[in-house]
This record gives structure tokens, sequence and C-alpha cells, in this order.
């Protein structure tokens, strides 16, 4: 099987880095060889964040580059936008509409761009986009928007579901497992309206 | 087992499993979680040291008594530790010495792209540089045989993408071979000059040695494909051209990346009608080639910065670029910023009031430097901010009136400490001011001499602050709450107004750590809101402009109230 690339993208805070683990861990229990990177450090404090995750027979390169992403989960919109361009062609993208304003923008020094989704869609992408929020509220937390954009995103791929669950269990403590579960289950059924 | 662990876990695991007894390092980014997840062991002692120096010693100290040890640091960290290094690859060592060092291409978070291979040619030593995770383990266990069989330090070069990747790594088994017997040998372990000389002529020795070991090493490995192209490499970019380049060209990885071996190139180079060597940031390899007649295609095509990628490789190899989709989005930049509720926010504030001229460090108070506080003029190396402040005083004291120096707790025990000697001695008319957030922030929270708590946790001696800058000699301390502004604001004016050198020290922890209690959000009273924008100038994530009013979010607000000190109108509440 070819080599196929996941990016998660995000606002640092946001949880990304648990996604991309759940995610590293559901891939490695089906046999597939797989590597993550991630970027610690400054991009933490509010930054930018995206992480990669690729799986296959036999995985190099860690990194994904302009037009090789199968998929991206982006958990902000401007974020989807800053990273389009990472994405096939044919490839999929699954986005949660929160805006976040970055500080230039709060600032005063930049615009957040309007029609964001309009225009991504406008260039030709397949895209999912996702409130995540009231899902995540409805399953219990709002802190469990991350679990219910990997639902959506776990959609897309080919991993049957209980996967995708088994990795659930093995990451959270069992006291949010149920919840948990619930927004995955939410963020998978989700249909596009 | 294999597991999925990131190439700095898999080091960790390898000092573990090799027997390593004594780990001492200063955190940095790309290299801090080495240090962290090995003191997750409990057979091995480990520290979090006050500097890389020191770190260096104090595992440089623990292999001549006999222990396999180690050190790990991020590139500039190197800079600081390069002294005992250059001695240690003198003395060699008893039990073996590995010291990691995490090169930092593309500058996710540094302040330098500096190339930690020319430390290893330079200082006569050793370096490997493991490609995945899996190598990181082996590698790292390698390196102290290594060490033991040449006598020398090894260093392990890693880079951002090997040290925060994860990849699939088969875990062994810990060999403990205990303490190593020392004898006595003042030829070998006392470094003047007439024991220092004959050392010299060991150390030339031993490269040759261990040049000959590279010729066969089987940490320089060939992979047969195409007679066109051959691709000399190492690392990350090993892992680039394999998934750029696949079987359209035959490689010779390089494990070891110094002291490099000579046939071995030149007998690779030989077979293909074109060579490259594809290494990040310096030609390092390619000088090496160069100086031996090994015709290479590199820098001539390749950057000199930057990260690599599969990308950059086929683009100029193959000459060929992934279609992909493109729109016309304006995207503005999200740099990173102070967190809500970060008691850096305040200090700055009243830094711009004051309108001085700030001689900045590195931490996360470096985020101060961007808009919208803009605050700081200068930032060089850890601790730079003290001696700088001083020389610059010194150049142009009519203005030493007007500026500051700003330290954090780690960076001032770092090296802080003794600009600041040189300010008491010198007879200086500075101001440095210490952010006492208790904690060592920008890289992810680790303890430090000043916390009162070791890297396990358990409880230790803390660096009384005022009592050690009065020790030194300066007899102008005083301790401000950078969340009170006003206070804050008339504390560093007196100090400025005074004559000779004062410290501030501006205290209060870090909102992240998990002991600080936090007040209930803040709101913006709408109707008192006359839109002056006053709160949106101290750069909080959580106020936003929206529909002509000031807002607050409350799922970000901690309540630290430096917003509400602004805000002439009483809106915020
Ligand atoms: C020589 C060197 N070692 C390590 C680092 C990585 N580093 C950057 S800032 C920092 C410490 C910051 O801690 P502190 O001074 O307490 O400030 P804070 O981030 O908590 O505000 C470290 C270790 C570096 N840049 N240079």
């Amino acid at each position: 099987m070819s080599v196929k690339s996941i990016m998660i993208v995000g606002v640092g805070g946001q949880g990304t880095l648990l996604a991309s683990r759940l995610l590293g861990s559901a891939l490695l229990s089906q046999g597939y060889d797989v590597k993550v990177s991630e970027v610690h450090g400054m991009s933490q404090r509010g930054g930018a964040v995206v992480t990669y995750v690729k799986y296959g027979e036999n995985v190099a390169s860690p990194v994904v580059r302009q037009g090789e992403a199968d998929i991206i989960l982006a958990f902000e919109l401007l974020e989807a936008a800053r990273w389009f361009d990472f994405l096939k062609p044919e490839g999929k993208l699954v986005v949660n509409t929160r805006q976040i304003d970055p500080m230039p923008v709060v600032s005063g020094s930049a615009v957040y761009p309007e029609g964001v989704l309009k225009t991504l869609r406008a260039a030709g992408a397949a895209i999912t986009a996702i409130d995540a929020l009231p899902l995540a509220e409805q399953a219990g937390s709002e802190k469990a928007v991350n679990v219910v954009l990997i639902g959506a995103m776990a959609s897309q791929t080919d991993l049957p579901v209980e996967v995708w669950q088994a990795a659930i269990k093995a990451t959270v403590p069992p006291k949010f497992l149920e919840m948990n579960l619930k927004a995955f289950e939410l963020g998978f059924n989700y249909k596009q309206s | 087992m294999k597991e999925l662990l990131l190439g700095n876990e898999a080091v960790a695991r390898g000092l573990y499993e090799a027997g390593c007894r004594v780990v001492s390092s200063y955190p940095g980014t790309p290299s801090t979680e080495i240090t962290e997840r090995a003191a997750e062991y409990d057979a091995m002692t480990v520290e979090w040291a006050p500097n890389e120096k020191v770190a260096m010693e104090v595992a440089g100290g623990a292999a001549i008594a006999g222990a396999r040890s180690f050190c790990g640091m991020k590139h500039v960290g190197l800079n600081v530790a390069a002294d005992p290094l250059f001695t240690l690859s003198y003395t060699g060592v008893n039990a073996g010495l590995v010291i990691a060092v995490a090169d930092d291409p593309g500058m996710h978070s540094s302040q330098n792209e500096q190339d930690s291979r020319h430390y290893a040619l330079a200082s006569k030593t050793m370096m490997l540089e493991p490609a995945d995770s899996e190598e990181c383990l082996q590698y790292t266990k390698r390196a102290f045989e290594l060490s033991e069989q040449f006598d020398t330090p090894v260093i392990v070069r890693l880079t951002t993408r090997i040290s925060h990747s994860r990849s699939l790594t088969q875990t062994g088994e810990r060999v403990d071979n205990g303490l190593k017997p020392y004898t006595k040998d003042a030829q070998k372990y006392v470094m003047m000059p007439a024991m220092a000389r004959p050392r010299h002529a060991f150390v030339e020795q031993r490269i040759l040695a261990q040049t000959e070991w590279a010729e066969t090493s089987p940490l320089n490995t060939v992979e047969y494909n195409s007679k066109k192209i051959g691709v000399i490499t190492s690392g990350a970019c090993y892992q680039y051209a394999k998934e750029a380049l696949g079987d359209k060209a035959s490689y010779l990885k390089l494990g070891c990346v110094d002291p490099l071996p000579v046939r071995l190139l030149k007998d690779f180079a030989m077979q293909f009608e074109q060579v490259y060597v594809i290494e990040e940031l310096d030609d390092f390899i390619e000088t090496h080639c160069a100086k031996h007649g090994i015709a290479v295609i590199g820098k001539a095509v390749f950057s000199l910065l930057g990260e690599y990628s599969q990308s950059v490789i086929a683009k100029t190899i193959l000459g060929e670029e992934k279609e992909f989709l493109a729109t016309d989005i304006a995207v503005p930049g999200r740099p990173p910023v102070l967190c809500t509720g970060c008691p850096h926010r305040g200090l700055f504030y009243a830094l711009k009031k004051l309108k001085v001229f700030v001689s900045g460090d590195i931490g996360c108070y470096t985020l101060a430097a961007l808009p919208p506080l803009s605050m700081i003029d200068t930032v060089i190396c850890m601790g730079a901010s003290v001696s700088a402040l001083h020389g610059r005083n010194k150049a142009d004291p009519a203005n030493a009136k007007k500026s500051v120096a700003v330290i954090g707790d780690s960076t001032f025990i770092h090296s802080g400490i003794t600009g600041l000697i040189d300010i008491a001695y010198n007879k200086s008319d500075s101001v440095v001011i210490i952010l006492d957030n208790s904690i060592t922030g920008m890289t992810g929270h680790q303890d430090n001499p000043t916390t009162g708590k070791t890297i396990k946790g358990e409880p230790a001696s803390a660096v009384n602050l005022e009592l050690l800058v009065k020790a030194v000699g300066i007899e102008r301390v005083v301790v401000v709450d950078p969340n009170n502004l006003q206070a804050t604001e008339n504390a560093i004016r007196a100090e400025l107004e005074a004559d000779g050198p004062s410290v501030v020290i501006s205290r209060r922890p870090c909102a992240l750590l998990k002991y600080v209690k936090h007040s209930p959000a803040l709101a913006v009273d709408k109707e008192k809101c006359v839109a002056c924008k006053m709160c949106m100038r101290i750069g909080c994530p959580a106020i936003s402009f929206k529909d002509g009013k000031s807002s607050i979010d409350p799922t970000q607000c901690v309540g630290c109230g430096v917003c509400k000190q602004l805000c002439k109108f009483g809106a915020i509440s």
C-alpha cells in the first residue's frame, strides 16, 4: 500500500497533540508502519500548530509537503486556509468552523479573511465543515471538541470504527471514556447539512 | 516490544538500556524530552543542571569516576559547554560519556541555525547521527561502546524532525555493568601543558583509528539501486531523499558523521554519473569530499538555509513538483503569544509606559518583542541581557537611566548571575529586572535551582534571589508584583532614577502552573465601553474587538485583572 498522509492543524492549546496520538495508536494497531511528526516549543503559546501523521507499509519522511496530504483535519478555519495547498487535489478537508483571531487580527494590523469556506470549496476541495463545539457539549464537555473532530475525520478513512474506539479506550482516562466515545460517535456520524 | 516513540524518548530508552547511571542536562527545544523521559527511570541519577557547561562537567566527572554518563542540550547549549568538551576530548573517559545535541534547521524554536557537526570536527571527538527513533535508541547504545572503545566523548546529533517525530522502536532490557574502577592517572586526567601535549598526540592517533573504523563500520551503509544517481546523506535527509528518489538513486547513508571515511566515499562516488551530497545547513560532508578530491554536487543546488524535505529534493534532482489546490486568501500570520494571565504581560506594559530601552533575553518573555507590546530592543543569547546592558551603559552613560535588562529566573541562574557580578564589580549604573515566574517556562515547565524542586519533583534547596544579588554587591533590591501595574511602574522608575546598580525582582508564578489559583473570568460592560481600545494594548489573547466594543472570551480569561487596571471607564469587572 502506498503511504497515506494526514495533517492535523490548529492553534496551540486546542488539543491537536492528543488527536495525533490517538490517530497514531489507531494506525499502529492495524499493523502499519507509522510516523508522527510534532513541533513542540514556540508554537504552543497560541501559535499555529501542525502535526503530520503518515502510514503505510514503509514510511520514510516524517513530514508532509505541498500537494501531499490525503486528509487535513483543521481545528480552526484560518488554519485550514493556511495549510490548504498541502492537500492533494483529490484530498479531503475536515474543518471545524470555529474562528480564533490571531494576534495581528486582534491588534488590528491584519484582518480575518471573509468567506474562507466558500473560497476553499470553489478551489475544488472535498470539504466536511463542522461546528464541533455544540456536539462536544452534547457529549458532555466542551473539552471533547478534539474527539468530535477525530470522529469526523475517522469517517473519511478506511479504518473500521472499532479500531478508533479501541484507540480511545487505550488513550483516555476511564473517567472520561464514555463522554469521549459519545463525542467520537457524534463526529463520526456527522452529515454535512 | 515495539513502541511508537519520539526520537527523544528513544534516546532516553537507549540510555536506560545501555546502563547509563548519571544524566545531567539543561533544557532546550528540541532536546528537552530526552532528560524528562530519562528521569522516569529510577535506575539512573537524572538531574537538571544550571547550564550546559555544568551539565557536561557533571557527566564528564561521572564518566571518569567509572559510570556511563550522559548530558543533552540544544545546539546553542553546546556553545556554552564547548570548554569542557574540548578538553574532555584530551582526557578521554573511563566509562562511556555520551552527549546529545539537537540542531534546529528551520529554527522552529531557536535564535540561530548553527550546525553542531563542526563541534565534533573541532573537538576531535566523534559524532553519530540517527535517522529515526529506532536508530536513536540503537545509536545511543552504540555511542557508549564507541566512547569506551576509542576513549573519547561521543556526540549523538539530532535535529528537530528526528527528536520530535514518533516512529516504531524496538525496546529491550537494561544491562548495567556497574561502576568501572577508577585509577589515579595524572598523565591522562590532569590537563596542564606537560600532560596535555602527549594527550594531543593521543587524540590525533585516535582520530586516525576512528577514521579507519568508519571505513567499514556497519553504521555507514550502502544501498544499491540506480547506477545514475548516487546520494551521500545522513539523518533526516536520508528519509527525505528515500521518499523523493526511492529506487531512482543509490544511497550511502552515514550513521557516523565525524570522523568521515575516505575510501568508502571514494568507492561509492566513483560508481555513479552524478553524486549528490544531501545535508541540511552547512556543507560539512561536501567539504570533506572536496578535500579528498571526490566530485559531488551539494550546495551548488541545495540551500544553506532552513529545513529540507522530500519535495525540495524531488524538485532539485528530478525537476518534479506536486500538484496542489491554490487560493488567493491572504492568511494572516499566527505568531505565539503570552498566555492569558501571564505575569510577563504586566511587567512589559509598565516598561512601555516608561519608554525605556530593553536589553532582552531568551524565554517566554521574548514574545514581548512582538506587537502590540513591542518592548524588547535586543536579544542575543542566554544571559546576554545583563552583560550587554552593562556594555551599553558604559558606552552611552547619558541613556543609562532610560535602559533596563530583563531576564527570566532560569536564564538568570544559567548565565545572568555572572553579568550581574560584572555590573556590581565595574560600578555600572544599570537596572536589571529578574522575571521570576518560578519555572523554566519556554521549554515547557522544567524545575530549576530557584523553584525548590528537582527534576523528579523532590524537594530541593531554592536559590534566594534577593540574598544572592545582595551578596554579589547590589545594594538596591526590590520585589514587585507585575500584575499591579502602577506599583511596578513606580518601582522601576525609582530604580532608574537612583544612582548605582539595582535589581528589580518581578515575582508572580507562571499562570499555567498547576498550583496557581485563578479568579473568575472578567467581562466588558458594553454600556460603559467607549471603544478606546486601551485594553487591547497588552496583547491578551482573551480580549478582542467585536461589533465596535471590546469583548473578553470567558473560556480563556483567567481573571488576572491587568486589563481592568487599564480601563479608565470602569467597563471591565
Ligand atoms: C544556551 C541555551 N540553552 C537553552 C536554551 C533554550 N531556552 C530558551 S529560553 C530558556 C529558559 C527560559 O526560562 P526562564 O528564563 O525562566 O523564562 P520563562 O520562559 O519562564 O519566562 C531555555 C532553556 C537556549 N536558548 N540557549
